[in-house]
Formats: C-alpha cells, structure tokens, sequence
C-alpha cells in the first residue's frame, strides 16, 4: 500500500518551544492511522500540520517536507491552500457546528468554495448526513439550528459537515473524547465504515479506541515519535520501553 | 469532487477588499478622535496662559480666565468622590466579599448596572428633587458634590468588585489560616493587594465627574459667578458648564469663542491626563481594572 | 482585642448598608422622579390664578389644551368648530378693555376691572376670554367659566406639540421630543453600527496583537471625552459642515445630532461587540477554515452569526447611550420641539428638553411637573433597555 501522506524530518517551533522533533513517518492510504501519547506531546500539533492548520498561529516555525500525494505542501503557492483545505478534512475534539441550521452545517463547505447548484447541494448534503449514520434522525429537521441537537449527533454532522466537500483525508483529534460510550460506538462505527474510501487519521486517549478502529499506531512523546507500526505490534509487541509503559498505563 | 477555480481568487480579493475597509474604519475611527483632539488642543492651546487659567472672566466671559469655573470643578470633584469613594468601595466589599451569591447578590448587581445605565439628566432631575429641594441645600456645592457622587458610585462599585475579583483566594485563606477574622482579612490583606486597582477606577471616576454637566445644570452650576465660593452652601461655576453657556447662550457667543477653545482644552487635558495616569498606574502594577 | 469586638460588627453593618446603597438610590430616583411625575397629570394646563370665560349664552361647557391654543392662535374661528353654535369667536383680552374704558370708569386701583370685563363681555355672545382669577371669579354675571380639560396620560403621550409656555393653555405632548429622540439615535446607531462592528471584528479577528495592543486604549479613550466637549466640537465643526454640505439655512439638525451622537456611541458599540466576537471558539474557526472558507468567510458567515446576541446587545446599549445623551443633543440639533419630518430640520430630544427648559420652569409648577414627567418617560425607556440587554445577554448563556 502506498503512503497517502508523508513526513520527513519535521521540526516544528511554537516560538522558543520545540513542539515536534525530526518527525519521519508515512501514513498509509485508505487506512486508520491512530495517534497516542501522553498530554502535551504533540499529537495534535502533528495531526494540524497536514491541513496547515498551524499556519494560523503567530510565530510558528516549521522546517522538513509534508508530502501529501507526494508534493510537499509547505511549498506549494498560497493561492492552493484552499484546495489543500478542501482535500483534508478535519473533525475537532468538542462538537463545534456552526450556528446555523442542520442542513446549513453541512452545506456549508460547499457553499463557501463556490458550489451554488442547489440540487446538487441538496443531493450532496443528503448522501453526506446518510453516509455518517445521521440522516434518518435530522431529516424532518433539516432546517433547524444544529445547537437542538445532542452532543453524538453534532459530532456526526460535523464528521458530515466535513464529508460533504469529498475529502480524501480525514484528520480527528479525539473526536469521541467528548461523548458518551453509545455515541463513541457510533462513531468508531462511522471510522470504520470510512476507512474504505478515506484515509483517517486519529488522535486518541483511550488505547481501547485505538485498538478497535487502527490499522496503524504511532506513538508520540515529549514531541518526538517513538515508534510506529501496525497497531496489533505496537499493542502486542512493541519494540520500546516507552511505548511499552504508556500502554501499559504505568505513565500519561 | 472540483470546485470552481475562480471562486478561490475572488475569496482572495472579496477578503482583501473586507479587510482593507475594516482596517480603514478602525484607522479612520481612532484618526477622528486624534482629529478631535488635535483640534481642541490647536484652538485651544493658544489661549492657554497662566493668567487664563487662574484670572476671574471679565467683561461678559468674553474676556479674562476661567479660575472659578476649575477650583468650582475641584470643588465638585472633591466633593463627589468624598461621598462616591468611601460608599462605592464598601458596597463593592459586600458584594465581593460578603454576598455570596444567591439573590441578594443578583439584585444588587441588577442596580448598579441600573445606576450605571440611568443617564446624567436624570440624575440632575433627581439632585434637584432631593437635594436641592426636599433636603432644603438649595443649588449649592454640597447638592452638585452629592448629585455627582451618585453618578459616580457605580462606577467605583464596579471596579472594586474587579479589583476584590483580581486577588487570589489564596490570600484570604491564609489569613484565615492564621485566625485573622474577615474584616480584618480584607483590611489588613486584601485591600492593600486590590488598592492600586481600586485607585486606578479612582481615577477613572475623577476622570468622568470633572466633564459630567447635566448632573450640575440645576443643582449647583452658576452662570457667572466671578468670586470663590465661600462654603459648600454656595453655588459655583465649572467647566464643563462653563463651556456650555459661553459655546450656546449669551449674546456675545464669537467674542468669547477663545475662551470656550480654552475651556475645552482644559477639559481635555483633564481627560488626557486621567488616563495617562490610569495606564501608568494600571502598567505599573500589571493588572488591567476595566471601565463600563 | 476587646475594641475590634465591637468595631468590627458596626463596619460589616456599614458595609452591608453600602452595598445596598445602589438599589436604595434607584428605589429614591423612582420615588422623586415619579412623585413629581405623576402630578403633573390631573393639573389644568391653564395658568394657576386664571380662568378662561365664555358669554353666558355659549353653549360650550369644556375645552382642551389644543383646541383653546387654536383658539388663541385664530387658527379656529367659529364656535361650531368646537361643538357650539355658528358663532365667530371673539377673542378679547384685558388690553381691549383696559383701551374700551377711560381710567376713571376703570377706577384709580382698577377696582371696576370686573365690572367693566362684564359689561364689555355682555355686548359680546362670541367672545371667550383669559383673566386673573381673583379679578373675575364670582364677579362677572355675562360671562361663565369653561371647563378645561386636565393633563391626561394619553394628552400627554399624544399631543403632538410641546409648547410649555404657551398661554392661555400649555401644551405638553411629547410626541415631537420623543420621536425626535428616537430619530437622532436610531439614525446615529445607523451610522454607528457598521462602522463600530468593522472596527470590533478588525481589533478581534484580523489586527495582529501589538496593533490591537494600541488601538484599544485609543479607542476607548473616546469614551472618556465629556460630552459637553462634543457637543462643542460639533458646534463648531459638524454643525457648520453638515449646513454647508446640504446647503440648509441653519446646521443645528437632527443629522448634525445623530453624527455627534454616533461618534460617541463607537466605544459602547465597539468595546461590547469586540467581547462577543472574541467568545467564538476557536475550534469553530478552524473548522471554518478547515472546509476551505477564507478568513472572511469565517468572519462573516461564522463568527459574526456566533456573536449575533452580543452585537445586539452592543447596539441596544448604543441606542440606550445616544437617547440619554443631553449635552450634546442639546447643543446640536438645533432645539425645535416640532414634529420630526426629516434629518435635515432641527429636532428636540428628551434630555435636552428637560436641560433647556428645568432652568427656566418655575418650581413645582405645571411646566416644572410636564418636565419630571419627561424625566420619567426617559428613566421607564433606559430601564426597557437595561432589561432588554440583560435578556439578549443572558440569552447567550
Ligand atoms: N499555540 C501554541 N503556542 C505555543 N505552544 C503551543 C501552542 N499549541 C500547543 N503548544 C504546545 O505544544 C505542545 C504540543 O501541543 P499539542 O496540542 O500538540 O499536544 P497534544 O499531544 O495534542 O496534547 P493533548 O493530548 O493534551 O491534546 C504542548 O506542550 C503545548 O503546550
Ligand atoms: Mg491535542
């Protein structure tokens, strides 16, 4: 399988901070990569690099190659960084719909690059809130605010909400951390029917959840990657002490 | 999925245009005040004398200083933050310190934000009714002082309440910890931490008093008084009233335009220097009291 | 040790009594201003110590405010026009008299003023005329007194003049004043808003933070700026531009005012709205950002949406700030207490009635009460408004 995106020697700097440290890994396409470590080590930052997210905060330094399709996307011009948006997909930690109505939400992506058909919208945000299990609840209220609905259910519209612009990455940083164990249920469902079309990648807390829905785990520390490799190893069999313990829970 | 190219570009420019209009605004809105600024300070600075500011106006304002009018405005000051200061800041200890929540609390909070919303006529209305009137003070320095200080007493409420927020808990607990009661917790520990605090918002009222005219225009303000007021019995002239009758009434309004410019720069370098002082002392002791 | 134990007590007593200061000095307000207010309604509008006489034969028995300064002003000539008979009316004053009979039939102390008035009146069916009460009550047989009618609420609230001093009725709606102050602030918070909220979401979302770091202070530095020294700004350089540029006879207008007054409600707007747009998680903007939405994207169809409550919540208080503003309404727009027809005309707001006129009324007379009465319609209005904040803000919670 190829890599859908790549890294090599990334270094990353919150000012004086040294977030990530020569960070190498590639990250299989159409596949769940989960990413784990104790608070703090970089994880998210990680994870921000592949939409430039990190671009937004002041005096962020970045040096290495993020290879996605392998063209480096810190070199490519800023008049491309939408389409780069528009190919990364991204679901945060709290449910954070828009205050607008359900379908609105969803519509959203579209509606901001341009899209105006409204048949092909109305088409797109049906197949999307279908695909992320959320249709037969939301579909007598579609134009209801999206703040009526349950914590679960927003995570799901927002997961369509990022769908709905036909991504071909997934970015989720602790998308479950928020919900309850039903919700959780459903999303992890959700990753794992994705995973045939999408490329995810996933950060996570709970090791139960990376077991369950990884193919591939790296595990982040003091902002250096430690180890990565097929999730069943690293949960079996690691090869470091430090993966070992944080798996173990005896640290993080 | 493709989305169409040229949407992105005039993303690019509708963003740039926006934010090239937000930025102009906000520019254009702080050059309007230095516009404000520069003007008075221009017309009026030329005026600015030693004589001005301590000679009595002669010949129908059109000539001479505005001496009474500023020591009426100290008066005035003086007075109001005599009363609004001591009461403000009490009334911000019980509500920081003693009404824990609860509806007591939320009522009294209710009424400072009302206090602070009522506008400067009415508390002219309302000096005049009680103070001039029903308390028997007649215009007077003593009805403007009381007046003022009402309308500065939420003022002071509010960033008492701030400072009294601002110190750590911490504190309270180790001087409970000690055995210290809570009134003498509060006089002995937390009003030192809060006070540089609470003197900024001191400030701030002084700033707000010395320009208030509404509140004035019926319980103390004299039209032309040119003497020093002998008690607080007396009426007395100030500022910003002063700027007000020589800028709108009288029948020599442009001969006695230098003096209002003066007037106004005086009321201005008041402001100016207020705040100044507030940046430099909320800079000195690194905590922000905010206003409104 | 002893001393504190009976010190402390009385100064957590003090404490506790200043902490209600606030609401015991609102409690007060509305009692003063109320307790002036309300007498104000059930007074007659006519001068106290005067009276107001018909012919005997007239059959009218009452008259309004409005219709006796019609009378007085011959803008109603005819007896009918106020449910009498087809009568011209004949408006007669002491004057006339005073010229009708010689001093000596006057009498050296004009003890036979009443007689006089009375024989005068008789000749006259259509006359209707306004006299001290002390020289014609119980004495005229010709003539017989009319009723006016007393200051009611809905006079009050409906008339549409304010003419305080006008004899030998006054006339009290507030109709003019208050749509005037409604026109100079709902036009100054037009002008204000946008300009406000451009600047709020320029200091919140686009300046960087050492920008934003100096502008803050300077904008709020315009809320420190007394109002008299805006009003005097606007005297001197608003007033003649706004009179130059539409080419008006005079400059003292409602616009002149709403300009003054929406300088002056840009920090409010501002500072209110900046905070609202700042609680917009930031989360949400990314994820915003994350579908490929430009920044202004975000801004508009995000973050503004998200703090919609506190932008009301800004402009409600802004249009609060511009209706009690009295100095410098009073000292721009001209004081004409007509009904408002345009921007361009001179309009009087509440405040700066009660400013320009409380001097002037004498105390605890009808005019002096009309003006608490104002006073009170301002208090009811800012208090609709503090309400109406507290609801939109706490609607956010
Ligand atoms: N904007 C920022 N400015 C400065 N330092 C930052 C910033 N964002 C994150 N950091 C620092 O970078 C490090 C990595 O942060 P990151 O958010 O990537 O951690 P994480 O692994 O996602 O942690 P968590 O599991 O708590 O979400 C942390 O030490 C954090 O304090
Ligand atoms: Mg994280």
């Amino acid at each position: 399988m190829s890599n859908k995106i790549e890294t090599i020697d990334v270094n990353l700097h919150y000012g004086d901070f040294h977030a990530l440290k020569d960070i190498s890994l590639g990250i299989p396409e159409n596949s769940v990569t989960a990413l784990i470590g104790p608070s703090g080590c970089g994880k998210s930052t990680y994870l921000r690099l592949f939409n430039r997210m990190n671009d937004l905060i002041p005096e962020t330094r970045i040096t290495g190659k993020v290879l996605l399709d392998g063209e480096n996307i810190y070199k490519i011009k800023a008049n491309k960084i939408d389409a780069l948006r528009r190919n990364v997909g991204m679901v945060f930690q709290k449910p954070n719909p828009f205050p607008k109505s359900i379908f609105e939400n969803v519509a959203y992506g579209l509606r901001v690059n341009g899209i105006t058909d409204k048949s092909f919208i109305e088409g797109q945000v049906e197949k999307t809130l279908h695909q992320a299990a959320l249709w037969d609840e939301v579909k007598d209220k579609l134009k209801k605010s999206a703040f009526e609905l349950s914590g679960g259910q927003q995570q799901r519209l927002c997961i369509a909400r990022a769908l709905a612009i036909e991504p071909s990455i997934i970015l989720m940083d602790e998308p479950a951390s928020a919900l309850d164990p039903i919700s959780t249920g459903k999303i992890e469902d959700l990753i794992f029917e994705l995973k045939a079309q999408y490329t995810i990648v996933i950060v996570t807390h709970n090791m139960q959840q990376a077991g369950r829905v990884s193919d591939y785990t790296g595990f982040f520390y003091l902002g250096s990657l430690i180890e990565f490799g097929k999730t069943r190893k690293i949960f079996t069999n690691p090869s470091k002490q430090e993966t070992e313990n944080y798996i173990s829970g005896r640290f993080g | 999925m493709t989305f169409p190219e040229s949407n992105d570009r005039r993303k690019k420019i509708g963003q740039a245009v926006m934010f090239g209009l937000s930025k102009g605004i906000s520019y254009g809105i702080v050059a309007l005040l230095f516009l404000i600024l520069f003007f008075i300070i221009k017309q009026g600075i030329g005026v600015i004398s030693w004589e001005f500011l301590t000679a009595m106006p002669t010949d129908g304002m059109t000539k001479g200083g505005i001496f009474p009018a500023i020591i009426g405005t100290l008066y005035l000051v003086g007075g109001s933050m005599l009363f609004a200061f001591p009461v403000g800041v009490m009334a911000g200890i019980y509500v920081h310190e003693y009404a824990v929540s609860g509806p007591m609390k939320r009522f009294v909070n209710m009424m400072t934000n009302n206090l602070a919303g009522v506008p400067s006529i009415i508390f002219g209305l309302f000096g005049m009714a009680l103070f001039v009137n029903q308390m028997g003070f007649g215009a007077s320095i003593l009805a403007g002082s009381l007046t003022l200080g009402l309308l500065a007493l939420p003022i002071v409420i509010r960033t008492t309440e701030e400072s009294l927020k601002s110190v750590d808990d911490t504190f309270r607990q180790a001087s409970y910890a000690l055995g210290g009661s809570k009134l003498y917790t509060i006089r002995k520990v937390v009003l030192p931490i809060a006070l540089p605090n609470i003197l900024t918002g001191l400030i701030l009222a002084v700033g707000r008093v010395s320009g208030e005219t509404a509140p004035i225009l019926f319980t103390v303000a004299a039209y032309f008084l040119p003497r020093l007021p002998n008690s607080i019995m007396d009426q007395c002239m100030a500022l910003p009233y002063h700027l007000y009758v020589i800028s709108t009434s009288g029948t020599q309004i442009e001969a006695s335009r230098p003096i209002a410019y003066g007037t106004a720069f005086v009321l201005v370098a008041i402001v100016l220097i207020v705040n100044i002082l507030a940046a430099l002392l909320r800079n000195y002791f690194g905590k922000k009291v905010k206003m409104n | 040790m002893r001393l504190r134990k009976i010190t402390e007590p009385v100064f957590e007593r003090l404490i506790k009594i200043c902490g209600y200061s606030s609401g015991f000095i609102v409690l007060l307000i509305v009692i003063f201003l109320f307790k002036e207010g309300i007498s104000f309604f059930n007074l007659s509008p006519v001068d106290e110590g005067s009276m107001l006489w018909v012919h005997n034969s007239n059959s009218v028995q009452e008259l309004d405010a409005a219709q006796i300064k019609d009378i007085f002003d011959q803008k109603i000539n005819n007896w009918q026009t106020v449910g009498g008979k087809d009568l011209p009316i004949r408006l007669f004053t002491l004057d006339e008299v005073g010229k009708a009979f010689t001093a000596e039939q006057l009498g050296p102390k004009f003890e036979y003023l009443p007689k006089c008035i009375d024989s005068y009146m008789d000749s006259l069916p259509g006359a209707i005329g306004f006299f001290p009460e002390k020289q014609t009550a119980g004495l005229l047989k010709s003539a017989k007194a009319v009723e006016v009618d007393k200051v009611s609420f809905s006079s009050f609230i409906s008339d549409t003049e304010w003419f305080p001093t006008s004899r030998p009725a006054a006339r009290m709606g507030i109709m003019p004043l208050l749509l005037g102050t409604l026109l100079v602030s709902f036009f100054a918070i037009l002008i204000a808003l946008p300009l406000g909220l451009a600047a709020s979401i320029y200091l919140a979302e686009i300046a960087d933070e050492r920008v934003r770091k100096i502008l803050k202070p300077v904008i709020e530095l315009l809320a420190g700026i007394p109002s008299v020294v805006y009003g005097f700004f606007g005297l001197v350089v608003i007033v003649p531009f706004v009179q130059n540029a539409f080419n008006l006879p005079v400059g003292e207008t409602a616009l002149a005012g709403s300009i003054v007054l929406a300088i002056m409600a840009l920090p409010t707007i501002i500072t209110v709205s900046e905070d609202a747009l700042r609680t917009t998680p930031r989360a949400m903007k990314e994820a915003s950002l994350a579908l490929g939405a430009s920044k202004w994207q975000t801004i508009r169809k995000v973050i503004v949406p998200y703090a919609a409550s506190g932008i009301t919540a800004a402009a409600i208080l802004g249009i609060g700030r511009a209706i009690g503003e009295t100095m410098a309404a009073l000292m721009v727009t001209g004081n004409s207490a007509i009904m408002p027809h345009s921007l361009l005309q001179p309009v009087r707001t509440i405040p700066a009635t009660i400013a320009a006129e409380l001097g002037e009324a004498p105390f605890g007379g009808l005019h002096f009460k009309a003006l608490f009465a104002l006073g009170c319609i301002l208090f009811i209005i800012t208090l609709i408004i503090n309400l109406l904040v507290e609801r939109v803000s706490a609607k956010r919670r």
